[in-house]
């Protein structure tokens, strides 16, 4: 452990990891401290993802791949079911977050960067208004340390921003409250990820049956805080198994918050930058959070890096926009749709799912299968225009 | 299990930690930053809560409950 370092990046998830990497490879001070004792555990995650998400920052490895997933199925309030095949450039995966956000953090300190597990960050330090260092308990003991930039990747539960003044907190009704189990015994396809949509399995958002190999997978799901106010998740998960797989044997059940909204305003102040949930740069239609975190990340890393080798920590603030281009205009659109898919009522899900089964399997591509839907949802077709036509 | 009172005499809302998964929804929708989270420890900062409600509606799991007597501290 040094006195000082150049950045210091609060959490080791995966946002962290790439933040901390891009840094290094700059070659300036970097030490990720992470809350828990183990990085990549407890796992918070659905753990479904695109392949290029993955391909553009680590590469693929059979040891976190749990499943190769080709088809997509949505399955209407009316069990309609749908399924798309994608080509091979739109195939996903399953992973086991456990290894990949370890592998992730092996990639940062294979750069030089440093970790310190069981960190606590309660606070920041500040020279006049920049922010200077953070403070942490570490092993029962209180503790500074000080830093040109501090890089917020702290997660959905993210106060670290706040602190440094930016507006961070997320309203209730942007929150997707999720929980997940892991359970053995589903006989699904083990190559094809399951949405499930409708008033009574997940309303104002869906329900996910993801195979994780050997007939084991991830079934979960998230509702809005406003559908909350009524029902939690978890009374939805238990309707869903008591129906579909009564008596499953359970291995794990999770909780955990996916922020699904646009990018905050600012995500960059003086000697701070904020990434991947701490930033809400998760995709809001999806709610996948890995890959757009690690994106965001990279840039805020790169950027940082650069700052502090150029002795210039103001260029921290071009963050913003450098994210905004890349990803963050993008979400926006995303969010509008979703907002639009929230208000569509079972009967509006039934239709779509019967007009699209009418175009033939080999022909439904993602953008026909959008532009089928958008039919019943006529307003939504500018917003999805500027997303596949653009 | 050990009770603090709520130092306003209003606040209302408990975390039941022996239930919690330590997710983080609540503390991300709290508008007060009220809610400290650490590895497996929660706790409602009770100068700071409004009982706004929040963190009850956003919470997937339903640990977090109406409670007149205080908060439980870890």
């Amino acid at each position: 452990m040094k006195e000082e370092y150049d950045i210091i990046v609060v959490g080791a998830g995966p946002a962290g990891s790439m933040a901390a990497r891009f840094a290094s490879e700059k070659g300036v001070s970097v030490l990720m401290l992470e809350k828990d004792r183990d990085v990549g555990y407890p796992v918070r995650c659905g753990e479904a993802i695109s392949k290029a998400g993955v391909e553009e920052f680590i590469e693929p490895d059979e040891r976190w791949i749990t499943a190769h997933i080709t088809k997509f199925s949505f399955i209407a309030p009316d069990n309609t079911e749908v399924t798309l095949q994608f080509d091979t450039e739109q195939e996903g995966y399953v992973l086991e977050r456990r290894i990949f956000d370890y592998e992730l953090a092996k990639t940062a300190v294979k750069e030089g960067a440093q970790i310190l597990t069981r960190a606590y960050v309660n606070g920041l330090l500040f020279d006049d208004d920049k922010v200077a260092g953070v403070k942490y308990e570490h092993n029962g003991e209180q503790k500074e340390l000080k830093a040109k930039i501090v890089i917020a990747a702290d997660g959905v539960e993210s106060r670290v921003g706040r602190w440094a003044g930016l507006t961070t907190h997320i309203d209730f009704r942007d929150m997707e409250c999720c929980t997940q189990i892991t359970a053995a015994e589903i006989p699904v396809a083990q190559d094809t990820l399951y949405f499930y949509f409708g008033k009574d399995i997940a309303p104002e958002g869906y329900f996910w049956v993801f195979p994780k190999g050997d007939n084991i997978a991830n079934i979960g799901l998230g509702v809005s805080g406003m559908i909350g106010k009524k029902s939690s998740a978890i009374s939805f998960l238990n309707n869903f198994m008591e129906k579909h797989y009564p008596g499953a044997s359970v291995l794990t059940t999770i909780a955990g918050g996916v922020p699904s909204a646009i990018t905050l305003d600012k995500i960059s102040a003086p000697g701070i930058a904020l990434v991947g949930d701490a930033a809400r740069q998760v995709n809001p239609l999806s709610g996948g959070g890995i890959a757009s975190g690690m994106i965001g990340a990279s840039i805020a890393g790169t950027i940082a890096g650069d700052a502090i080798k150029m002795n210039k920590l103001d260029h921290l603030l071009t963050y913003d926009n450098a994210w905004r281009a890349r990803l963050g205009k993008r979400h926006e659109i995303f969010n509008r749709i979703k907002e639009g898919i929230f208000n569509f009522s079972d009967e509006k899900f039934n239709n779509i799912a019967h007009s699209i089964n009418k175009i033939p399997f080999e022909k439904r591509t993602l953008g026909r299968v959008f532009r089928t839907a958008l039919l019943n949802q006529p307003s939504l077709l500018i917003d999805v225009a500027k997303v596949f036509i653009v | 299990m050990e009770y603090r009172q709520a130092k306003n005499s209003k606040l209302m809302i408990e975390i039941l930690p022996d239930k919690c998964d330590f997710c983080g929804c609540c503390v991300g929708v709290c508008p007060e930053d009220a809610i400290e989270l650490k590895e497996a420890e929660i706790f409602i900062i009770d100068e700071r809560c409004t009982n706004c409600s929040k963190c009850i509606w956003s919470c997937p799991i339903e640990v977090i409950v109406f409670n007149k007597e205080g908060v439980v501290a870890k």
